[in-house]
């Protein structure tokens, strides 16, 4: 062992042999990202495809990248861009941030099953609409503020109840499927209290729906999904360290609770901006991380992947539910939950390796 | 290791002479970590009150003492993983408080009591996480992160494990890639919070042995809480008796370790002999039961 310590060129300069595990290892993870992201690309791009050329007016897909491109009859146009793409784009806007804001949360604090649809932060969101719609009468985007702000709201109460000398992640997971539950008995008692006719159009926001994002609002929504995933880019190599434990991350040199409070406020932001757009989509910020890292099995976070997952996840779900449910037509969170919840418990059934090194 | 006793020279090291290994003590001359009056708490609890200690650079230094006395607290404290009440640590004469996390995350190691390995996660993964100090904000591995991964490997006896997920390790090995990760982050001094628990006697004594090798190999200077004292007292250079936060004793073991000192310290009754192999003190515990007398 001395002979190695003394035989190793320790000069940083000096190319490192190709035949190095270190590089080896390296290198095969960088083949299987790749391949990772290609496979799920080519996933997306598929059930966008399907997306555009289903539906009352059927396409053949030909021509609907024909009339995607503005060549063609007006009708194809017309049925192209104002119905089906923007509808594409929403759910592959909402997906990507739902498997993000997932993703952040489950490496930030260190838990598989903490996810803001389980913290209630979605609760909160969907609570948020539901009010401003029922009880103070607003509409349109005053809604989605609404929403945005139930976020908020309930991930400071989770802050404030969970803090104690740093941020808990038990607790923190805990704390939040406390308010989820308060939440849902809230929005249950609202929806409960109002005539049946209202209740009906309140119920998007308490399942989700990727079908009437368009125009302004689908530009606010990719404008805020961008300004915090961009946020969360910056911030996302804390997240290697931080998955240590917060003893070797502070080691490691990261400043731990400012680490996590930041990474934690971009992803509510960013489940906050989703949910006030769409609604909050069961499940698809809890599994599609799960998915990613499934896929990458490298012990990182798997962001980036995180993102396409969510993104394939979301799309697939509305393709389903306008087209392949037996004629029913469902909303995009009543199939994400359908798929998900399954998920979620062969995950558990499986799951039995030891976290704890 | 039966030259544990050195005096108090800096004794002459196998790499000292101009060679190809990198000699990192020309550029941290002085690497000694020092106590100035530290007060540790948790929740308003003091643990430590006004400690002062030296640990000195270039040794392996031990920190015993009975369960609770602080020891661990003290570790964490000077390695900065606990907030200071009151005093200030430094490093070579500079305040460690006036330094940015990642700063002193260049020039002190630390390998805390519980480390949490990632799912999925192979060992020159983890090892290369030890790195992240040394990247930049948008940083990427290089060369350089590579040859020292590869070295922390090497030196922990691990590189032949580079590709094997951590969570199929022995207990034993899982430790050394641990220490790999701190080796990894390339400092002058390692901080360790009982490193050897949970191994059993010969994995403990081969982890020691490791740790006494780098700093015979590497000039790293070693401070290490344990829990064994006779393991203790064999491996260290400097060994630190603590007791309710206060140091009850310090310095070479065979001058440190004494049936007085076990009594003052731990509450036992002893007696110390010297070790057979190693000549340093070796503490037999009395106890109700086997008193020395009844034999």
């Amino acid at each position: 062992m001395t002979a190695d310590l003394a035989a190793r060129p320790a000069d940083p300069d000096t190319p490192v042999d190709p035949a190095d595990p270190v590089v080896a290892l390296r290198r095969r993870r960088r083949r299987r990202l790749t391949l990772v992201v290609a496979s799920l690309v080519v996933l997306l791009v598929a059930f966008a495809t399907l997306a555009l050329t289903l539906g009352e007016a059927s396409l053949a897909p030909g021509r609907a990248l024909a009339a995607l491109f503005g060549v063609g009859s007006d009708a194809d146009v017309f049925v192209v861009h104002r119905l089906r793409l923007p509808r594409i784009e929403t759910a592959v806007l909402a997906g990507a941030s739902f498997g993000l804001a997932g993703a952040m949360f489950q490496t930030t604090l260190r838990n598989p099953l903490a996810s803001p649809d389980i913290l209630g932060i979605a609760s909160g969101a969907s609570l948020g609409a539901v009010t401003a719609m029922l009880v103070l009468g607003l509409t349109g985007l005053a809604v989605s503020g609404a929403a945005f702000v139930g976020a908020l709201l309930v991930a400071l109460a989770i802050w404030v109840f969970a803090w104690r000398q740093g941020l808990h992640s038990i607790r923190f997971v805990l704390v939040g499927v406390g308010f989820a539950y308060l939440c849902s008995s809230l929005l249950a008692w609202l929806l409960a209290s109002v005539e049946i006719r209202a209740a009906q159009s309140a119920l998007v926001w308490t399942v989700g729906s990727v079908a009437d994002v368009r125009g302004a609002d689908l530009v606010t929504f990719a404008a805020a999904a961008l300004v915090l995933g961009a946020g969360i880019a910056a911030v996302s190599r804390w997240q290697g360290p931080l998955a240590l434990g917060d003893d070797n991350a502070r080691a490691l040199g990261v400043p731990v609770d400012a680490a996590r409070v930041t990474s934690l406020l971009l992803a509510v932001g960013l489940v906050g901006v989703a949910t006030s757009f769409v609604g909050p989509l069961a499940f698809v910020a809890l599994v599609a991380p799960a998915i990613a890292r499934r896929l990458l099995s490298d012990g990182g976070a798997a962001l980036a992947v995180s993102v396409l997952t969510g993104a394939v996840l979301v799309l697939a779900a509305d393709v389903v539910g306008q087209h392949l449910l037996f004629g029913l037509e469902a909303p995009t969170g009543i199939v994400t939950g359908l798929i998900g919840a399954p998920y979620l418990l062969w995950l558990l059934a499986t799951d039995r390796r030891k976290r704890l090194a | 290791m039966t030259d544990v006793h050195r005096p108090s020279a800096p004794p002459a090291r196998p790499d000292a002479t101009p060679g190809p290994t990198r000699d990192t003590r020309q550029a941290a001359p002085d690497v000694t970590l020092r106590a100035h009056g530290v007060s540790l708490g948790y929740d308003g609890r003091r643990v430590i009150d006004g400690l002062d200690l030296e640990l000195p650079a270039g040794r392996v230094t031990a920190i015993v003492g009975p369960n609770a006395c602080g020891k661990s607290t003290l570790l964490r404290g000077l390695a900065r993983l606990h907030p200071l009440d009151g005093g200030r640590v430094t490093l070579g004469g500079e305040d460690v408080g006036g330094l940015s996390r990642k700063e002193l995350a260049k020039r002190v190691g630390v390998l805390p009591q519980s480390s949490i390995a990632p799912d999925g996660v192979r060992v020159a993964e983890l090892v290369g996480r030890g790195r992240y100090p040394h990247q930049g904000w948008f940083g990427r591995h290089s060369s350089t992160d590579d040859g020292a991964v590869l070295r922390a490997l090497e030196a922990t006896a691990v590189a032949d494990l580079a590709d094997r997920p951590v969570s199929e390790l022995s207990g034993g090995q899982r430790q050394r890639v641990w220490i790999a990760m701190v080796l990894a982050q390339e400092t002058d001094v390692v901080l360790l919070d009982e490193p050897t628990t949970y191994l059993d006697l010969a994995h403990q004594v081969d982890l020691l042995d490791l740790l006494t090798e780098l700093n015979r190999t590497r000039g790293t200077t070693v401070v290490m809480v344990l829990h064994e004292l006779n393991l203790a007292a064999r491996y260290a250079d400097h060994l630190v008796v603590m007791s309710a936060g206060q140091v009850v004793a310090e310095g070479r073991p065979g001058d440190v370790l004494t049936a007085a000192s076990v009594h003052a310290a731990f509450g036992l009754r002893a007696q110390v002999v010297p070790d057979p192999v190693s000549g340093t003190p070796l503490v037999v515990p009395l106890g109700r039961t086997h008193d020395g007398a009844s034999r």
